[in-house]
């Protein structure tokens, strides 16, 4: 299963390394990891993208608590809530694909931020589904680089996460 | 007129960061610092020349210092502190650092860092202390700014002593300890994002005194929680109002006492017939500050289907212990001492009672577990047997020793033969299982009770693993008896490769042994061997009446003693080999 973790931390030196390293140390996956500051400078928040069953979602979550820097864990999926997550894609964009390039991130509703004359770069933003639709759509041979910053979500409704 | 005070922070008097680390130690109450000098912790060596109030106990060895500080948390109760320079004095420390974690021993540990600026250069002595130590700390500072030392200092003995405790790590580089700063200690302190919780849940448990009162075959399993939670007297008390078994991990030996008939024994891999085969078969489970260890239940797929409809009930401090290893009913987060305190209060306010009937006939079926005797062993042997030493031991000292030991078989039989009484008089490594700890946990020990009989149960192999640390005992005239119990073997290795490995017996002898006599000797201390069966209670007679001596009985055991019963790996509870069945 997929769970979404919200975690409220201390915005202090090695709270981050904390955190990975609970994971890689008890065997946790992490399929995705973002944190940035929050609007209270003293703390970051942190969305971690996991996979595991309920029983092990648990411990991840209870071991996340202990943490003495971790002021708050939510797992966001389990209510209602939106999640999305921003890419770059740089694609080949020459001759007679590039009109064809530009249709289909106009479709996804992608926005190109940088052109030369053989590529495009283009931003795009959805959930992690959409995203991977996106360039399975594109040919494969088109895609120079990409570059995601994985899941980040909130809650839906009045409802918010507080320290 | 009004009086205008300053703010607090500036009445403090100006102090370096040293003198402020030790003051701290002196606000704590701390009697006893285990360390060692090094170049980064060179200015708080000076501030500890300067006071009387914190006594240092110089080691030889930073694991010692370590495992010394942790021994004497575990006998006091209170935080062990221990002082170690940067680089190796941190690698070395690590041993013992997670000594304590794995067992939720309160520490405070100080490592000096090389100063601010050259962090990250590759300086000389610098390793990374935080992050070398952060899995196996419960948490850990590097403290930048000498105005944040007291604080951090606080926070640390804070976070260590409270909740489920552990180690805490407070790294200091050495211009930090050089600067200034005006002291002040606060009395309290509050993290947002640290509260342990203590109350447990009122509804979890009235829902657990039913399911309690409602057992026809219950069991009562404490572990060391009980002990580390002061909660032993409140056990005890609930065990003997319900009449129920109890059965103690190897951390909780002495958290009820083992002359008791409801005592049936410790339980797991070395634990009784009657402790593992009432686990195995109750219908109600209370576990007390216990954590379900592979050591314990073994196979835990085996466990929950041993007894199908079983009910358990679990208190504990740390709500990640709860449900980790085994699926629980009724999840009780608190602090054991308060929860057992309610519960008790309900049990003593209810009318209903355990039917009377359905008890009796478990208490049968359990003494039939009993006769099976299943730590028996050869007692006309012409060869000293481990076991009776170990008996003898307790003959000798009433019970009422401290026992440390080290780790493997020795440990073993020190547990399953020594039948401790009271709690934390039984010290040992459980989780990490850490050879080397006994001697200086006996220093540890002996530092803090200075009048009691303090034993090391130890192997051949395990007391080489610390055993500079003699010079120390000598130094600070710690007159504790170590009992060596000589098979020439590493007992528990080789008892593993006789079961498991076809009897190939790799690198598990210990050839070119010391003459531990003339070893203890020359380090100034009284040596004596005993070989032979009759000599083993007049050895320890001698040893423990030279109350101002550390004596080293080197006892010459049988080689081929394996420890029974014995649960083997990844094998369920009741999947016991007995002495009988070879």
């Amino acid at each position: 299963m997929r769970h979404i973790l919200s975690i409220l931390v201390e915005n202090e030196a090695g709270a981050l390394s904390r955190v990975a390293g609970l994971f890689s140390a008890r065997g946790y996956n992490i399929e995705s990891l973002t944190v940035a500051p929050t609007e209270d400078a003293t703390m970051s928040r942190m969305t971690i993208l996991t996979t595991g069953s309920d029983e092990v979602v648990e411990q991840i979550t209870k071991q996340l608590n202990k943490l003495v820097d971790v002021v708050k864990v939510v797992d966001l999926s389990e209510g209602r809530h939106i999640e999305r997550e921003l890419m770059l894609v740089k694609v080949r964009a020459a001759g007679k694909d590039r009109e064809e390039m530009k249709r289909t991130a106009d479709i996804f509703r992608g926005r190109i931020i940088d052109v030369t004359d053989k590529s495009y770069t283009i931003e795009l933003t959805g959930t992690t589904d959409k995203l991977d639709a996106f360039l399975e759509a594109l040919d494969k041979s088109a895609i120079l680089e990409t570059v995601r910053t994985g899941v980040s979500g909130i809650g839906r409704g009045e409802w918010v996460l507080k320290a | 007129m009004e009086l205008k005070l300053p703010p607090l922070a500036e009445t403090g008097e100006t102090l370096t960061g040293a003198e402020i680390a030790i003051r701290c130690l002196q606000e704590e109450g701390i009697e006893f610092v285990f360390g060692y000098p090094g170049g980064a912790v060179l200015f708080i060596y000076d501030a500890l020349f300067n006071q009387k109030k914190v006594k240092h106990i110089l080691v030889r060895h930073e694991q010692g210092a370590l495992h010394a500080a942790d021994g004497y948390a575990r006998a006091t109760g209170r935080p062990g502190v221990a002082l170690v320079t940067s680089g190796p004095g941190v690698t070395n420390a690590v041993t013992g650092i997670a000594t304590a974690y794995m067992d939720s021993i309160p520490l405070v540990v100080i490592t000096g860092q090389v100063p601010t600026r050259a962090i990250g250069e590759d300086a000389f002595q610098e390793c990374d202390a935080v992050g070398i130590t952060r899995p196996c700390v419960k948490h850990n500072f590097l403290v930048k700014d000498v105005n944040e030392l007291a604080i951090t200092i606080k926070k640390a003995f804070h976070i260590a002593t409270t909740g489920r405790p552990g180690p805490v790590l407070v790294d200091i580089p050495k211009d930090v300890s050089q600067q200034s700063a005006r002291f002040h200690y606060p009395e309290k302190i509050h993290l947002r994002s640290y509260s342990p919780v203590v109350k447990g849940h009122g509804g979890q448990i009235k829902k657990a005194l039913q399911l309690l009162l409602d057992a026809r075959r219950p069991m009562i399993y404490v572990g060391g929680g009980a002990i580390l939670g002061e909660a032993t007297k409140e056990v005890t008390e609930l065990v003997r109002l319900l009449d129920y078994p109890c059965t103690n991990t190897l951390m909780g030996l002495g958290a009820f006492p083992a002359s008791d008939k409801r005592f049936v024994g410790m339980l797991g891999m070395h634990g009784t017939v009657e402790a593992n085969m009432a686990m195995q078969n109750c219908d109600v489970l209370l576990a007390v500050g216990a954590r379900f260890d592979d050591r314990v239940i073994g196979n835990p797929a085996h466990f929950a289907a041993g007894s199908a409809n079983r009910k358990i009930i679990h208190i504990d401090v740390d709500p990640s212990s709860i449900s980790k290893r085994v699926r629980v009913d009724v999840p009780i987060v608190g602090h054991v001492k308060d929860v057992l305190e309610e519960l008790l209060t309900l049990l003593k306010a209810s009318k209903s009672k355990p039917e009377a009937a359905a008890l009796a006939s478990w208490w049968d079926q359990i003494a039939a577990w009993r006769a099976k005797d299943c730590l028996k062993y050869d007692r006309s042997s012409k060869i000293i047997k481990p076991q009776f030493v170990i008996e003898k031991l307790w003959e000798v000292t009433k019970g009422e020793a401290y026992v440390t030991s080290d780790v493997g078989q020795h440990q073993m039989w020190a547990a399953q033969f020594y039948r401790f009484e009271k709690p934390r008089r039984w010290i040992n490594s459980g989780g990490l299982g850490t050879m080397g700890v006994g001697l200086p946990y006996a220093m540890g020990v002996k530092l803090a009770f200075p009048d009691a009989d303090v034993a090391c149960v130890t192997g051949e192999a395990s007391i080489q693993m610390c055993i500079q640390e003699l010079s120390t005992c000598k130094q600070y005239h710690l007159p504790v008896k170590l009992v060596n119990l000589n098979n020439r073997y590493m007992g528990m290795v080789r008892q593993w490769q006789e079961f498991f490995h076809g009897n190939r017996y790799s690198e598990s002898y210990m050839d070119a042994l010391p003459d531990f006599v003339k070893l203890a000797e020359a380090y100034g201390h009284v040596g004596i061997r005993v070989e032979k069966p009759g000599d083993v209670e007049g050895a320890l007679r001698e040893a423990f009446a030279l109350k101002d001596r550390l004596v080293f009985l080197d006892i010459i055991t049988d080689q081929t003693e394996n420890v029974f019963p014995m649960v083997p790996g990844g094998k369920g509870m009741s999947e016991m080999i007995l002495a009988e069945d070879l």
